[in-house]
């Protein structure tokens, strides 16, 4: 540490090249946190405790079928589950059939089962009364700038209403907000009516649902339930795939896209040129100071501690950087957030990203690091003095 | 004074670079090659243009003498065309196939208000009234060649995984391959009407497990067998078909479907089809090109990967900008003897700005070409899939073209002449004495 001004000194012996290098690292950097950010929000999708617990219930033939309504009473009967609610796809568009929305229409007990959602007491009680009432995620209402009282007409894309139109008019109720902000960007822009009006309403639904969710006790034993559950339809004309919520959001994801596989080669391809960037800086700094390096040796400083200090100085060029970066990143995320208005929902660079960040900044420092310094410390004092 | 003046320099810098690159992006390729040759003919035939050019030719002999960090600036320049060619390669495969599957000439009908197929519901009356329409042709027995689809999804167990995923259940009739005619059976037969049997598009038979002709696969509690495997070159490859009735009975759809392919008479005749269709008072559909349909199908999510792409591309282009400023002025400072000589034997500040710029951008258009070469080497024909519109696999090619190698080369040359430009200016305003005695 006590050698610290000094490598702080070598550092800035060049001022616009170590600002030029910064400056790439600081956008690799930029682009891995925002990246990172991405790919670790995929991956925590679903991965909370609350939704640990609950078990999701489909048609096994394919998601577009229903299953019928009487299945309810039967997995509320199954060993370790504690409670069951269901749901339909609405298929719920705002103005343009193509600005589709998450609309479900959902049992009364569905918000028991998502504690993790906030409603108000009143606004959940005005919500049980309300025939048309639905409740609806913090963004959406934003996005669109609903109030609660409002009464606005949603389109489904699919179920017409009693009238044999697809227009439908709710009231605003209230407003769902996620207790945990985190991972709250699906809650945000969500919307939830009720079963019972969905279902006397459309010619199509017969009490039929979509999906069953179920709570089960003892999380340990919850494949055990979700094979009881599935064993219940089994050989019916309405099989069951039952999964825990984790699963579901997994398999979906990874139909979706394999992030993980793009971020990756991403993040390679951007490292590998930083890597080569930042070693050429490291080289040319210790070339043109292969004298004074030579002076540090006459007087006195181990061929260690020469090595020591270039690669400190090459990891702190590094660290400085991607701190600046990952720093730029995290200010950046919220503020495109803010602008795009709720629809491009850039997630918090969280502590496993800045941990796996520092990681890599440390290693690639090193990396850069090694050559310049290897030939710094086997510099030959004579010769280096001779400019040999 | 001499704030103002250092000001002014910093503005008009700026100025020329942003005309620069706003040139740049949107001039057409004629243009360009147009402002190419009068560069070369100014090389070839002025004064100053010979200077430049002989300081080129000795920037350029000595390359190989700075190998090292010349290549920083060649493999950055890479890194950035690679990825974003790659990036954008994907949204182009998408795009296309995705879109290949509609022309002008078909026209596709759905319930209003459905955004897709899977969503719309026609009955038995309404399929009905709009095969009766005049503008849809007629085959050689004088029916119409109007194919209605009922389209479902299907959870099937994927390749190289325990999970499910979902695909495409098309129910067709005869006249799905009739107004399809670029659809070809590559193994295998047709499904006969009124049995459990599959025909598998090519990208769904690689998508999902046990989907060979002569296998036998569970949808739901029932087994269908897969008799044949066709390809398009398009969405419709990663679709399974059946017999319309049979999958309606399996998915209790009675009579119902869910939307009409219709061949019309040409490519004029859909207003008209259109206008058809609104005058009747039994149909509340609506009606597209297969064109249009596809292309609105496509749109989304090309959009918003293509803006990945570029947001990316820039990222990275701005650390690559960086690394090439860097080698330039350490190749400035490294021949800036030599320089000053030169300047001192009386060649003008222009043809060594000249000379630096052109090194660079010579050094990015290697950097382009690499990246564009890697990314075709690397992606061309890569297959992707992805849940199009949330609902079943689609599987698609990355396509690097040329287009997109061109666009790539672009921005290869942007990054060479911003990484270039301040190098350049620095070398031809070196104070000249302390140049040349500098070590």
């Amino acid at each position: 540490m006590k050698y610290f001004h000094l490598i702080w000194a070598a550092l800035f012996r060049r001022k616009t090249r170590t600002f030029l290098t910064l400056a790439s690292i600081l956008a690799a950097f930029l682009l891995f946190g925002l990246l990172d950010g991405i790919r670790t929000s995929f991956a925590q999708l679903g991965q909370n405790a609350d939704g640990a617990q609950r078990l999701q219930t489909a048609s096994k033939l394919s998601f577009i079928e229903t299953l019928p309504i009487s299945l309810q009473a039967r997995i509320q009967q199954v060993d370790n589950i504690e409670a069951v609610t269901h749901a339909n796809w609405f298929g719920g568009a705002y103005q343009n059939p193509r600005n589709q929305l998450f609309t479900f229409a959902v049992a009364p007990n569905y918000l028991d089962l998502y504690p993790e959602i906030e409603v108000a007491q009143a606004e959940r009680d005005a919500w049980a009364r309300t025939r048309t009432g639905i409740l609806v995620g913090e963004a959406m209402m934003k996005r669109f700038n609903w109030k609660v009282g409002q009464k606005i007409p949603l389109q489904s894309t699919i179920f017409p209403n009693s009238d044999g139109t697809l227009n439908w008019s709710f009231d605003i109720v209230g407003t769902m907000k996620a207790k945990d902000k985190k991972s709250g960007g699906f809650t945000d822009a969500l919307i939830l009516m009720h079963y019972k009006y969905f279902e006397e309403s459309t010619p199509y639904v017969d009490g039929d649902v979509g999906w069953y969710v179920s709570r089960v006790s003892d999380v340990r034993r919850s494949d055990a339930a979700a094979k009881a559950i599935d064993a219940l339809s089994l050989n019916s004309p309405h099989e069951t795939k039952t999964m825990s919520e984790q699963a579901a959001m997994a398999s979906q994801l990874k139909q979706m896209a394999d992030i993980g596989l793009i971020v990756g080669s991403i993040m390679g391809a951007v490292f590998f040129t930083l890597l080569l960037l930042t070693g050429n800086t490291m080289a040319q700094a210790v070339r043109e100071r292969t004298s004074e390096l030579a002076v540090l040796k006459t007087i006195g400083f181990t061929s260690g501690s020469v090595l020591g200090m270039v690669l400190a100085e090459s990891i702190l060029l590094v660290l400085l950087g991607g701190v600046l970066g990952l720093g730029l990143a995290a200010v950046i995320g919220p503020i495109v957030n803010a602008i795009s208005g709720g629809i491009i929902n850039l997630p918090p660079i969280g502590l496993q990203s800045w941990l796996l960040g520092l990681g890599l900044m440390i290693a690639i420092g090193l990396l850069v690091g090694a050559l310049p310094a290897l030939r710094a410390m086997r510099l030959n004092i004579v010769d280096a003095l001779a400019g040999r | 004074m001499k704030l103002l003046k250092t000001f002014l320099r910093g503005a008009l810098l700026f100025l020329v670079l942003a005309v620069f690159l706003a040139a740049w992006i949107f001039l057409p390729w004629p243009a360009l090659l147009g402002a190419a040759v009068l560069f070369v003919l100014w090389m070839a035939f002025t004064r100053s243009g010979r200077q430049a050019a002989s300081v080129t030719q000795v920037g350029v002999s000595t390359l190989a003498q700075r190998l090292g960090a010349s290549s920083v600036v060649v493999i950055g320049i890479a890194g950035v065309v690679g990825v974003l060619v790659a990036l954008l390669a994907m949204a182009e495969g998408y795009r296309q196939t995705v879109s290949a599957a509609g022309n002008d000439e078909t026209a596709i009908v759905l319930r209003g208000g459905s955004a897709a197929e899977l969503m719309s519901v026609l009955s038995r009356d309404q399929i009905n009234a709009i095969e009766r329409a005049p503008e849809i042709a007629r085959d050689k027995d004088g029916r119409p060649m109007a194919s209605a689809e009922l389209v479902v999804a299907a959870n099937l167990p994927r390749t190289g995984g325990k999970d499910d995923g979902s695909v495409t259940l098309r129910g067709v009739g005869d006249m799905a391959w009739t107004v399809r005619p670029n659809l070809k059976l590559v193994e295998g037969r047709r499904f006969e009407p009124g049995r459990r049997e599959l025909v598998v598009g090519k990208g769904a038979r690689k998508q999902f497990q046990g989907l060979d002709v002569g296998k036998q696969v569970r949808l739901g509690n029932q087994t269908w067998s897969v008799v044949g495997v066709f390809e398009s070159g398009d969405g419709m490859e990663s679709e399974m078909w059946a017999d319309a009735e049979i999958v309606a009975t399996t998915y209790r759809r009675g009579s119902s479907r869910a939307s009409v392919f219709a061949q019309l008479t040409g490519a004029k005749a859909f207003n008209a089809f259109q206008a058809t269709l609104k005058a009747d008072p039994r149909l509340q559909v609506e009606a597209d090109t297969t064109r249009g349909y596809f292309g609105k199908q496509s749109e989304g999510l090309t959009k918003v990967l293509r803006v990945i792409g570029i947001i990316v591309g820039s990222i990275m282009a701005i650390g690559a900008i960086f690394g090439a400023l860097n080698t330039m002025f350490a190749t400035v400072a490294a021949r800036a003897r030599e320089i000053a000589t030169l300047r001192a034997i009386g060649f003008r500040g222009m043809p060594v700005v000249v000379a630096v710029m052109l090194e660079t951008m010579l050094l990015a258009a290697l950097g382009g070409a690499l990246g564009g070469l890697l990314a075709w080497l690397v992606f061309n024909g890569y297959t992707a899939s992805t849940l199009a519109g949330g609902v079943a696999q689609l599987s698609f090619e990355f396509k690097v073209t040329p287009t997109l190698l061109w666009e790539g080369l672009k921005w290869a040359l942007a990054i060479g002449f911003i990484g270039g430009l301040f190098p350049a200016l620095r070398a031809s305003t070196l104070p000249v004495t302390d140049a040349l005695r500098a070590a």
